[in-house]
This record gives C-alpha cells, structure tokens and sequence, in this order.
C-alpha cells in the first residue's frame, strides 16, 4: 500500500535516523513511502497550551495534505494520538470537524502499524543487548499501543527485555510542560532515568522521540551509563 | 502576599527536590497499589463496573434538581432540619448558628473535606469553640496546624518519627515512634471529647435520594462516634453527593474501598436517616444536613465538564499522578489536589487565579484511566488551559505560536527554519546552561541535542 | 409574612440547578465522538452488579466458607455454634479467657439467652443509659439484620442493635447471628434492610467490616483505632 508518512517537527531536526529507519523498514516490507512537505508539526504544542485557534492553523494544513491518504503512519506516539484522538476534539463544531474523523481510523503510530495493520512482528532485526521498555503516555493511554513494541521486541534476535517497576510512569516530557515546569519535569525525569537503572539494561528503548529527548538529556547530564534509543532504529540492527 | 501561582512554584521547586519526601511517597503508593490491584482483579468485570458507575452517576447529576429534592423530602419527613447554602460564608453562618442556639462549648468533627473548603474549623475556632478532629490522620496535622496532605490519608507526607515528634510536643508524655502506642494516644485523647462534646460535625460520602439517608465511610469507627454521642449531629455535603438509590451503594462502597484504600470495603459504611427515632435510646435529639452549593451549580452548567461533578472523592486520582507524587499534597494550595483539584478548583475559586494547577501536567492521562467513574480528567485540563487562553491570553505565547505557524506549513519557510536552528543551536551552545541560554529552563538540569547535520526532509529530498 | 431565609436559598440553589440542566452533557463514553448516544443512560439493575463484582458461591456452604475467610482476612472472629447452649458456652469461654468484668447488650432473643450464660453485671441499652458507664464495659453485645458473605459484613441497625453506640463504643464488639441470616452479597443485604424497614427506617443502619482499623500511620495496619479492636462473630447453626 501507500503509506504516508508523517514525521513530527522533532523526528525531522533532531532525529533524523528515526524517520530513516521506518522508511527503510516500510519499503523493505513492499510498501511505498510518500512524506508530503508543508506538514512539519501536528499542532499539538498549541493546543496543549490553550490556544486552539493557533493550533487549527497548523492542524488545517495537516488535515488538508493529508486528506486522501491510504493510511498515515506518525513517527510518534504523541502526535500519533495528536491526529487520531485529538484533532477531532480540536475540530469539534468546526467545517473541518468530519474530515478529522474522517483521518482519525487511518492513522497509526509506527509500531500500532506493523503489528496491527500488517500483521508483523518479525524483521529479521538483530540486536543481542539488554534493553527495558518505556511506555510513551500518548502511545499507551491514548492509542493503546502496550503490546505492539513488545511483540516487535520479542523477535529481535539476541534481544532480552527487562520490564522496569516505573514502565508505565510520565517521563515528563509533556511537550511545554517539560520547559514551564522544569522542576516537576525532571523529578519525573529522574524517577523515570533512576527506574530503568534498577534493570540494569543497556538501553532504553521507545516509540517516542520526544520522551527520549527528556530521558537521555537527564542522563547525559548526569553522566549515566545507559543509552537511550528509538524502537525503529533497534528494528534496522542486523 | 504571593499568588497562588507563585506559590505553587516555589514549592513545586522546593518538593521536587525533596528526595526524603519523593521516597515517603512512593513507599506509601506501593503499599496502596498492591493492594489496590488485587480488589480491581477480585472484581468480575472491572471495566464494566467503570461504566455502571459512570452511568449511575451520570443520571444522579444530570437530573439533580429531581434527586435532590427526593433526597431532601425524604429525610425531612424523618425529623432532619435540612439547610441550603449557596455559599462557603452561608455554611459557617448556619453551621455557627446552630452552634450558638445550642449553646455548644466542645465541637467534634469527623473527617469533611467540604469544612476545609469553607474553612469551618478557623471560623469555629476564632469564635471560640474547641474543635476535635477526631480521625487519626485529620489530628494529626490539625496538631501539626497543617492542611491535610490528601484527600483519604491526610498524614501521608509524615514518618512515625514526625507524627512522635508532634505528640510529644503537643501533647506531653513521651510515646514511643510505634504507630500502634501512637493510635492509642489519639484514642485515648478522643475518648474524653467524644463523651464531652455537644456537636457533632460530620462529612458524607453518599446521599442517597430514594431513603433519604447520608452515607459515611470510614475505618476508624471515629465518624459512628461523632454520630452517636453528642447531642447534635451536623453533616456538611456538597450538593453533587446524591445517589439515586439504596441499591447503587452495593456498587460504590465496594468500587470506593478498592480505590481508595485497596480494601474489600472499608470498615464502617454506615447510613444516617434522621435523629433519634421514637423508641430509640441513643443518637442525637436534633440532626441537621446543610447542602453546600458554593460554585458547583456553575460546574454543572458548564456541561463539557459536568462530569466532574461524578468524583466520589476517593483519591485514586492522585495516587497515580506523577505531579502529585512529586509535589505532595501541599503545593496545590487548596483544599482539593491532585488531578480532581487541578479540574475543579479553577472552576470553583476562579480561572485566571487558579489554571496554573490545570497547567501543572504532562497530561499523561494516567488519572483518567483510573477514575472509577470515567471523569474526563486530563480533557478537562485541556478545556481548562483553553478557556484561560481565552480569557486572558499570554502575549508571548500567543505570538509564538502564531509564528510558528506559517513556518510549519510552508516547505520553503520550514527548510529555512532548519538551517537557521542550527546556527541558533551552535551559538545556544556557547551559553548552555547558563542564565543567558533562551533555553535554560531545560539546559539547567538537561542536555540538549543538536540540530542534526542532516534533517530528515533534507534527506528525503535527496532521494527524489 | 416573614420570608424563610432557608426557602429562598433552597429556591436560589434549585432556580441555578434548572438552568445549568437546560443544557444537556455528553453521555459517558460520548464527550468526543460527535453524537451522543441513541438511547438513554439507564440506571444500573441488582443483576448489572452482580455480573461485575466480585464472584460468590451459590451454594450456603461456600458463602459461610467466604465469610470464614473474609472474616479470618479481616482479623475478626468467626464461630459456628450448633445450638444456645454452645453459643453459652462459648461466650462464658470468651468472657473468662479477657477477663470481662462488666458488659453492654440489648434485650433480644440472641441476647437475652447470651448476658444469662455469661453471668456478669450487665448494662442494657433498651432503657435510657449511661454512656461513660457504656464506656467501662468490657464488651458489647449485640444481634444483627444481617452477615453478608461477599465481604465478610455485619449488617445492623439501631432497632436491631441495641441503639448507635452499643456496637461502636466497648471495645470488643460481639455479635450474636443466625446462619439464616446470611446473604450472599451487598446487593441482598440492602434488598434485605428495604424490605425489612420499609418506609420507617431505623436512624442509623451500619455496614461493619471487621474491626476498626487506620492506616493513617505510614499505612500500617492498626486495630482499635476508635471502634472496637476486636470484633467477634457467633454464628448459631439454625
């Protein structure tokens, strides 16, 4: 099929090799990948603000860009549920209101994807490290993806997964919240960092840039030996 | 005078520090979600109990006016003197009313977190009564002239060592840090005040319309006392109480406990319909209800968030809130927390003065997906955020995102914006983590990554 | 005519409650899905809450088992007796083994048999009383409506109790039941006090579920904290 791919502000300047593993991976699987420009953010920043005028600003371009779309696959949790669980909220009592229910069944986030739509777990990946799994709040409350990483997890050869106590526990990233209350961002953070420490796993890994973003600045700072990285690139390791 | 937001700051910056504090915490939520996990898999269908509570509650709000006047007729025609105050000043007017016709010197109370909100007990005290709080969590920090920590464990924040420490300097005598010796100071001490007290002030958990009774939890036995003894009863309840029928209490009591506590049900459920009954030999001669509105009829007409009128106060909420956990009870400052209080409490004290605790989240949605009635908690927090927006916009944030805008739609712009964030990024590096760095508020704890040297857009153009 | 000052605000509180209901609020489950539902929100039956509580024997034999073993969780005692005599018995066991100098009851069928057995100076509640002198005695005796097995309750009354203080002040509460007397589960326990009372209710009906408890203390366990620390449950096998 054609998937279209939707790759959030942060996956595009900060990382990259995220965006690049899924498109490898996507075409490996016989799909074609088309990323249309002119949809860098899904407006959720705005929108978790208060300002929703601002927020349809940028949401109107996505929604317009992506109408007609086969299937949309988001390189986030967080802006995954931005287009499928909020965006009709954001549209409600607006002319755009259908059409964000009309996208909202064909969006997944990445990993939803595989396992969900395609129905595929295994991609011959090899990655033979200890890792823990953090659970993106979007990506579990809002989407419903608890299985789906841990199903691609388990098939990546060489690959032991170690649950950590706090999974489950805001990393504290929250978008803005992350810089309007710094102090409250990082004790999450740190209760998050100090958790996956406890496993004694290599890396943590996510469906969520922007959680590994908060998670791997704390411990850069506070020189820890853990790695952070992203599911799709653990998915590319042969 | 500091703002509630100020002060919220300043003491979210001081707890989230507090590693002793960060460590009592959680000890104490681990305990309760052990516990809490296993009544949730007792139950047969926990998710389908969500949603009879939802809907009961539901009905029961939606079609308050009916509810409440069954409520109020039927424990009427019991012999209870039932009270209405619109506001916070009419419920201690009333309430001090009464205290005066009875000639009241000693006032016990159970635990009411609708008299923290009308702030009773200062009043009741100011004027000149004695004031108990008789459960052991509430005594505690009222020795302590503390405001209860949570909305079910007042004391939480506190080890054995402190609460000693407390009742040695309060109280005299030297007990030892064993939290049993300790129970047993306080119900040594209540004893006496259950038997001299000449009211009675309670809390209610339910109001149930169709017997006209008011429904009190507890475990400690302490609100069956405050009930029993003095010869005037008073229960103070927010008018959003009202259940429809005696039989819904087979669900909520069960559904309250596993929440709340982690128990089966808690200890004493018990139903209060009037005074003293003919023939019966004990209970107080007179009984009165008084029905507290203060703002929540203005809840209710704003029917996006009327559901959290739903809340049966059980703190589970709170429980499993990382911004609570991290900032304790305190820092709210107000009488209800955690994510309930960042919902409400806008709403009841007022927007502009108060939208800091619905700005105060991640909006990790935990909260929501354990309410045992389905309030929309973190989506109350969003309309929350958009309506102070509204209200009161910020200048700055309101012209960055209207900035960013255009940036983010147009492909020329965006590359544009890519190219020059890396400069920007390269000259942010040379002030990081210093009070010149724009981005300071997340270099001071966080490193930040680079722009990359290649953006994903750049990339994918290069493979056209 | 003097105005009612309780009337006017009754009328105030209800004049804002009509207006705020005139607008209607989203069906639970419907606040984002943009309709609401087809059909009214219907309050739930005794059987809707039996098909999500927790589960209960059919069988009398497996509801006592349940309430043995509620009761054994909860920390209160729980006797079968097999006649009046036994139940004699053992209270003047009970009596003699913590040393009761004086004990509270009320005058029932139960009770009556039970204060003759013990053989101490007795205060009865039926008549006007005391309550400091309730206070110095050593334990409360008391019948109920009913023992619910689903959580391991007493259910009773101050009809049926002997007032409001008889099973709350002395601090060990004893109650004297029948196996008749068990009901499976919440939902017939409070079916039960609506037909027994119906429209004259007694003022005070109680739901006990062991003895008094706190966790307030670093959420240790502790009995006694007000009520009864000890809660003791004889059952005759009728």
């Amino acid at each position: 099929m054609t998937v279209t791919l939707f790759i959030p502000c942060f996956v595009d300047l900060l990382y990259p090799k995220v965006g690049m593993a899924m498109v490898q991976i996507l075409e490996k699987l016989g799909h074609r990948v088309v990323c249309p420009g002119g949809v860098a953010c899904c407006g959720q920043p705005a929108f978790n603000s208060g300002y929703w005028d601002e927020s349809r600003e940028i949401a109107t371009k996505v929604l317009e860009t992506l109408k007609g779309a086969e299937v949309v696959v988001i390189a986030s949790g967080s802006c995954g549920a931005m287009l499928k669980v909020f965006y009709p909220e954001l549209f409600a009592g607006t002319k755009y209101e259908a059409m964000a229910r009309e996208l909202a069944p064909k969006c997944f986030e990445f990993s939803g994807f595989l396992v969900n739509k395609l129905g595929v777990t295994d991609l011959g990946a090899r990655f033979p490290h200890k890792v823990t799994f953090h659970d993106g709040c979007h990506g579990l409350r809002e989407l419903h993806n608890k299985r789906p990483p841990r199903e691609l997890l388990a098939k990546v050869g060489g690959l032991e997964l170690v649950e950590m106590r706090e999974a489950e526990t805001c990393c504290g990233f929250g978008g803005t919240f992350s810089a309007k209350f710094p102090m409250i961002s990082t004790a999450m953070g740190d209760v998050k960092c100090a958790s996956a420490l406890e496993t004694q796993a290599e890396y943590i890994v996510s469906s969520d840039s922007s959680c590994l973003m908060q998670i791997q600045g704390l411990l850069d700072r506070q020189r820890k030996p853990i790695k952070t990285i992203h599911l799709a690139e653990v998915l590319v390791q042969k | 005078m500091t703002t509630p937001s100020a002060q919220f700051r300043q003491d979210a910056t001081r707890l989230s520090a507090d590693l002793r504090h960060r460590q009592i915490i959680q000890t104490a939520m681990g305990k309760y979600e052990t516990v809490r996990d296993i009544r949730k898999a007792a139950f047969q269908n926990w998710e389908e109990a969500r949603k009879l509570a939802a809907n009961t509650k539901w009905e029961a709000v939606n079609h308050l006016d009916r509810y409440l006047a069954e409520f109020v007729k039927n424990i009427e025609a019991r012999g209870t003197k039932v009270h209405w105050a619109s506001t916070s000043q009419q419920g201690r007017d009333i309430i001090l009313g009464i205290l005066r016709e009875k000639n009241a010197k000693v006032v016990i109370k159970s635990k009411a977190m609708t008299s923290e909100e009308i702030h009773l007990n200062d009043t009741m005290e100011k004027t000149g009564y004695e004031v108990i709080e008789s459960d052991l969590g509430e005594f505690i920090v009222q020795l302590r002239e503390e405001a209860p920590y949570h909305i079910v464990f007042p004391a939480m924040h506190l080890t054995r060592d402190d609460i000693k420490d407390t009742f040695q300097k309060k109280l005299g005598g030297t007990p030892s840090n064993n939290p049993e010796e300790l129970t047993m100071v306080a119900r040594g001490v209540m004893r006496e005040k259950y038997l001299q007290a000449d009211v009675g002030i309670t809390g209610a958990n339910f109001a149930v319309a169709e017997t006209g009774m008011i429904s009190i939890t507890e475990n400690e036995g302490n609100a069956r006392l405050t009930a029993a003894l003095p010869r005037t009863m008073i229960t103070l309840v927010g008018i959003e109480k009202v259940l429809p029928r005696l039989e819904d209490l087979a669900l909520f009591l069960p559904m309250l406990a596993a929440m709340g506590t982690g128990q089966t049900l808690t200890c004493y459920n018990t139903f209060y319909g009037g005074p003293r009954q003919p023939g019966e030999t004990d209970g107080p001669e007179e009984y009165h209800v008084v029905l507290l509105d203060n703002q929540r009829t203005a809840v209710l007409a704003d029917a996006e968030q009327r559901d959290s009128l739903h809340c049966i106060r059980c703190g589970a909420c709170l429980n499993v809130c990382p911004i609570f956990r991290n900032v304790g009870g305190h820092t709210y400052g107000t009488t209800y927390c955690g994510p309930i209080g960042a919902v409400l409490t806008p709403n009841l004290r007022g927007l502009n003065e108060w939208k800091h605790l619905s700005d105060a989240s991640s909006l990790c949605g935990a909260c929501t997906e354990t309410c045992p009635v389905k309030i929309d908690l973190h989506h109350h927090l969003l309309q929350n955020r958009r309506n102070g927006a509204r209200q009161k916009p910020s200048f700055w944030q309101k012209l960055a995102f209207k900035i960013y805008a255009p940036l983010a739609t147009s492909p020329g712009l965006w590359s544009l914006t890519t190219k020059l964030g890396r400069i920007g990024g390269a000259l942010q590096g040379l002030v990081k983590g210093t009070r010149l760095d724009p981005a300071y508020a997340w270099t001071k704890t966080r490193d930040l990554p680079p722009v990359a040297k290649q953006s994903f857009r750049e990339w994918w153009k290069t493979r056209a | 005519m003097v105005e009612d000052p309780r009337m006017s605000e009754r009328e105030n509180i209800f004049a804002r409650i009509r207006e705020a209901l005139s607008v209607p609020a989203p069906r639970p489950g419907h606040a984002h899905d943009g309709h609401a539902a087809a059909s009214d929100v219907s309050l739930p039956k005794p059987e809707d809450h039996r098909r999500v509580m927790p589960l209960v024997g059919a069988s009398v034999a497996e509801q006592i088992a349940l309430f043995q073993k509620n009761a054994a969780d909860l920390r209160a005692a729980f006797q079968l007796v097999k006649d009046a005599a036994a139940l004699g018995a053992a209270l003047k066991d009970l009596a003699a083994s913590e040393g009761w100098k004086r004990i509270a009851a009320h005058h029932g069928e139960l009770t009556d048999g039970a204060c003759k057995a013990i053989g101490l100076p007795a205060l009865f509640t039926d008549a006007a009383f005391d309550h400091q002198e309730l206070g110095r005695c050593d334990a409360g005796i008391s019948e109920c409506d009913a023992l619910v097995a689903q959580t391991g309750s007493v259910v009773l009354t101050s009809r049926s109790a002997g007032g409001r203080s008889l099973s709350v002040l002395p601090p060990h509460h004893v109650v004297l039941a029948r196996r008749s007397q068990l009901v499976p589960d919440l939902p017939a326990a409070l079916a039960l006090l609506k037909s027994k009372y119906g429209t004259n209710f007694p003022s005070m009906m109680s739901i006990i579920t062991g003895p008094s408890r706190t966790g307030d203390i670093e959420r240790i366990l502790v009995l006694g904290a007000h009520g009864p620390k000890r809660l003791t449950v004889l059952c005759l096998e009728d």
